[in-house]
């Protein structure tokens, strides 16, 4: 029922006046969806349906693939549960929104720092759509029909990158790795690069855990085509930020810094790029300037790049965006700060050194499949079919990683293994049990 | 005038006084080669009780929905239950790894396929896809689906069609997608058919309507738009930004649309996140089934599974599946409201719009006259008699404790405000809205032109930030000292 106010002053009787305008032959008469649950009937079918999950506490998981669940200091749950973020929207009033442009100023900051690049916009939607966009923002620097990228990135990330081109009608092509390490092959790129190549995108650390090694190299044979690099915003606590070693363009996932795995979304897409390719970036801009009494604000700025100014011309259609998680990336490297950050980061290359040497103990597994070094992840051999041996772990109370045959049938059974600072060693004890059992 | 934003002098995190770091921990492991090794990172090691005062006093500068009204055209700025924030939290939502295995994800995915079947029943779709992280992604889904149907037909359409009150993100999406864009004008601020029928043709991939539209209108031809386009052999898309008008009233499959994204975060009450997450599945009718991105969610006997296999579909927008918990935030409001509160959402929605429109008409003008939906668009042109614009009144509104409504769009509308009051706000709510509009444009010129006065900062100047280009705290030092340098030269 409607307030009497609202009928009086509208002149109706009944709500059904309002929705006059709706032809005839359009119109229906309510919706045909289950009753309406008040709050303690919500929470208690909601937990029925939850319960029939088995969480990565329920279980030492080791999967990873870009997906990492990592520690989340205790500040960074606070700080997005303050509604004042949560429940605002884009900061189109910048006056009034000073809070939220200002967080969002330091995760700029912060991911800058990691990068090394110019400007890191204030996120895309996840990783494999900053790939996508990364792709769509080289054809615009530079014309071309073909994009390089290493064999050894995300099938996941692959999937995407390959709708995103298909509006520019561009081609995807592979550039191998080497068996021996796991890095790039430089010579494949060199024999794949031209005139008709308009972006070249590799990650570090790739798919593999491997780190590439040879950047250096690999930069000049690049020259001058744009050159974008994946990477997690974590390792770059600990390993040369792109910029060091050329990339026009840096990506990555940056959710695990402060939230979970989600099942896979919300995520954080990181995108930054040179100041000379500034206003080719998709995505929003927080930019630092002054109010009228000379103080320090924010506000977002080169909206003329953005479709509500440029409509068709513009350089993305992206609007809405993964705001709050950024601002909980914020929040996550403000607590740690530069010692746990790395302190953080050289765990997980310890740990997952140690669990590869562990596994490559047991008898008939092969561990790491790559010599190269490696950052939180890694490929091992199996002697059985790697689906039955996931199976067999989760009937151990384990689950394995991912399993690479699909994407990669050139290794064999092999299961993809990620680690981090959280997994203990009963978690580690339990995986290597779970393998030995397999045997 | 009572209200007054918090305003802190709080500095940025790196300007803050680091800890002096400690011996251990500082160093890249000696397992990263030192070809790759990183050699120094500038970042601050700062204590837990400056971080916590920091953002708490950011987040009291932030205006937000929990804080005051929000009356943003076109995005819906509704108040958000607190029981789906609690649900989204649990641990057994947002500790599920996108990869795990099937038989331990039967709950996330039991969520997600119900989710599905009832945004079918709301939208009037045969099948929907839960992948797009947002109305925008929900966009560029639904044009690849166009271009992979006619495609399939061996038919090479280049050009989609959109009014000229559309968002701008659909034709920016539609040239993401590979197409040339074409501007229908409208006519006393609705689709003229007759244009319609001057433009479409052989070439027509596909056009792409709100309904309502972006003034607030009902596009009443709708069925006749249907029939021209898909007279054609193009197809019809349903830009779903205003579905909180229509829930339960009709739906886009009635009005004979063909694809149709929804914004979870508008619609069905998830926060904005101060920008995003969103969420933007998309819904088609069955013809255009093969060509929803993969995975796609099957139930058998009683499991869950997804699906890779259909050699039709256009492949994936994003990793995995989609806003997972965002879409467990819209599941629970839905099941919060069942058929017959969703129908209510509407219903309040357009009479609160009304009611304000109602009420503001003699303030302002609003082009076009008439009833309105969920949302309405007056003109401002008259404030200029006053000496002031839009954005001055929009900056004053920020004074008095609501956030300002959507200025300058959509297009056609001179000095545009567009509002949206939503149906979560009550009648006392929407008088004290006018009685801000009144009192505004009978202040002095020069107390609205020199507005906001009680924000936390004052009127921003966005012209300085376009051209000092300054994203981050690297930059901003580098100013900091060229801006000292050439003080310190002008004082000796």
């Amino acid at each position: 029922m409607l307030p009497p106010k609202i009928l009086e002053v509208l002149g109706i009787s009944s709500s059904d006046e309002l929705f006059d305008e709706i032809p005839e032959a359009a119109r229906v008469k309510g919706l045909d969806l289950p009753c309406g649950l008040a709050e303690s009937e919500l929470t208690a079918e909601i937990d029925a349906i939850l319960s029939k999950n088995k969480t990565m506490d329920d279980m030492p998981t080791f999967l990873g693939g870009g997906i990492y669940r990592h520690f989340i200091p205790a500040l960074v749950n606070e700080v997005l549960s303050r509604s004042e973020f949560y429940t605002a929207y884009t900061p189109y009033q910048p006056e009034a929104s000073q809070g939220m442009l200002q967080a969002l100023f330091e995760y700029q900051s912060f991911m800058s720092e990691l990068t090394g690049m110019d400007a890191v916009n204030s996120s895309m939607y996840d990783w494999s759509t900053a790939l996508g966009e990364a792709a769509l923002m080289c054809s615009r620097i530079r014309h071309g029909s073909r994009f390089l990228i290493a064999r050894s990135v995300s099938p996941e990330r692959k999937a995407v990158l390959k709708t995103y081109l298909r509006g520019i009608d561009a081609k995807v092509q592979e550039v191998s790795y080497d068996r021996g390490s796991g890095r790039l092959d430089i010579n494949d790129l060199r024999s794949k690069l031209g005139e008709d190549v308009f972006g070249v995108y590799l990650e570090n650390p790739n798919y593999f855990g491997v780190l590439e090694e040879e950047v250096d190299e690999i930069s000049s044979s690049i020259g001058e085509t744009p050159f974008v690099v994946g990477a997690d915003p974590l390792s770059l606590a600990i390993v040369r930020p792109p910029s060091d070693y050329g990339a026009d363009i840096v990506i990555g996932e940056g959710h695990h810094l402060g939230t979970g795995p989600n099942f896979g979304g919300p995520l954080l897409g990181v995108f930054g790029c040179r100041k000379e390719h500034i206003r080719k970036m998709p995505g929003r801009i927080i930019g630092s300037t002054v109010d009228a009494a000379g103080r320090m604000a924010f506000c977002m700025t080169l909206q003329t790049r953005e479709q509500h100014i440029r409509r068709d011309k513009a350089t993305s259609n992206i609007c809405t965006n993964e705001a709050l998680m950024a601002v909980a990336a914020n929040a996550y490297l403000a607590t740690l700060g530069r010692d746990k950050l790395i302190t953080i980061a050289n765990l997980n290359v310890e740990k997952a050194e140690e669990l590869s040497q562990r596994i490559s103990k047991i008898a008939g597994f092969y561990s790491p499949i790559f010599k190269g070094s490696h950052f939180n992840e890694f490929a091992i051999g199996c002697p059985k079919l790697v689906d039955s041996v996931g199976r067999a772990l989760i009937g151990h109370g384990v689950h394995g990683g991912i399993p690479l045959k699909q994407d990669f049938p050139e290794l064999g059974e092999a299961m993809l293994l990620a680690v981090s600072e959280l997994h203990t060693e009963e978690d580690l004890k339990a995986l290597v049990q779970g393998l030995e059992a397999i045997r | 005038m009572t209200y007054r934003q918090a305003s802190y002098d709080e500095p940025l995190l790196f300007d803050m006084d680091s800890v002096e770091a400690c011996a251990e921990g500082l160093l890249p492991s000696a397992k990263i080669p030192d070809k790759i090794r990183r050699k120094s990172l500038d970042i601050p090691n700062l204590p837990e009780r400056e971080v916590m005062k920091h953002f708490v006093r950011l987040s009291q500068m932030n205006f937000s929905v929990d804080s005051g009204f929000y009356p943003l055209g076109s995005c819906t700025m509704k108040y958000n239950p607190k029981i789906n924030e609690q649900i989204a939290r649990d641990c057994r939502a947002t500790c599920l790894h996108p990869m795990q295995d099937e038989s331990t994800v039967q709950g996330a995915l039991q969520i997600m396929y119900e989710l599905e079947e009832m945004l079918c029943i709301i939208g009037g779709v045969d099948a929907v896809t839960l992948q797009p992280a947002a109305g925008a992604h929900g966009e560029f889904t639904g044009l690849q689906m166009v271009r992979a149907y006619h495609e399939d037909r061996g038919e090479h359409r280049k050009e989609v069609i959109v009014p000229d009150t559309a968002h701008g993100t659909n034709p920016a999406s539609a040239a993401m997608v590979g197409f040339d864009v074409i501007e229908l004008p409208s006519k006393n601020g609705r689709i003229d058919c007759d244009a319609l029928r001057s433009i479409v043709g052989g070439n027509t991939a596909a056009l792409m309507l709100t309904n309502p539209n972006t003034l607030g209108m009902f596009e009443k031809d709708v069925l006749e738009v249907a029939k021209i386009v898909h007279d054609a052999g193009a197809l019809l898309y349903y830009d779903g930004a205003n579905f909180n008008a229509i829930l339960g009233r009709t739906n886009p499959g009635k009005m004979d649309f063909d694809i149709v994204h929804f914004n979870l975060h508008k619609t069905f009450s998830t926060p904005h996140g101060g920008g995003g997450p969103g969420a933007g599945p998309v819904g088609v009718r069955k013809e255009l089934e093969p060509y929803l991105p993969v995975p796609r969610i099957m139930k058998e006997d009683g499991r869950y599974r997804l699906s890779y296999d259909h050699p039709k579909s256009i492949g994936k927008v994003r990793a995995y599946f989609g806003n997972f918990g965002v879409l467990l935030r819209a599941y629970a409001y839905i099941r919060s409201n069942g058929g017959d509160g969703l129908c209510e959402v509407s219903t309040r929605a357009v009479a609160n719009s009304n009611y304000l429109r109602k009420r503001l008409e003699s303030v302002l003008e609003l082009p076009f006259g008439g009833k309105r939906m969920h949302e309405f668009v007056l003109s401002g042109d008259k404030l200029k008699e006053k000496g002031i614009r839009t954005l001055d009144m929009a900056k004053r509104m920020l004074d008095y404790g609501v956030h300002a409504p959507t200025i300058y769009f959509p297009l056609i509308v001179g000095e545009a405000i567009m509002i949206e009051p939503t149906e979560t706000e009550s009648v006392q709510t929407l008088d004290g809205f006018v009685s801000i509009m009144e009192s505004i444009i009978n202040e002095p010129a020069e107390t609205v032109r020199t507005a906001p006065h009680n924000t936390s900062v004052r009127r921003i100047d966005e012209v300085r930030a376009a051209r000092d280009l300054i994203f981050n705290y690297r930059s901003l030092l580098d100013q900091r000292q060229r801006e000292k340098g050439m003080k310190d030269s002008a004082g000796r």
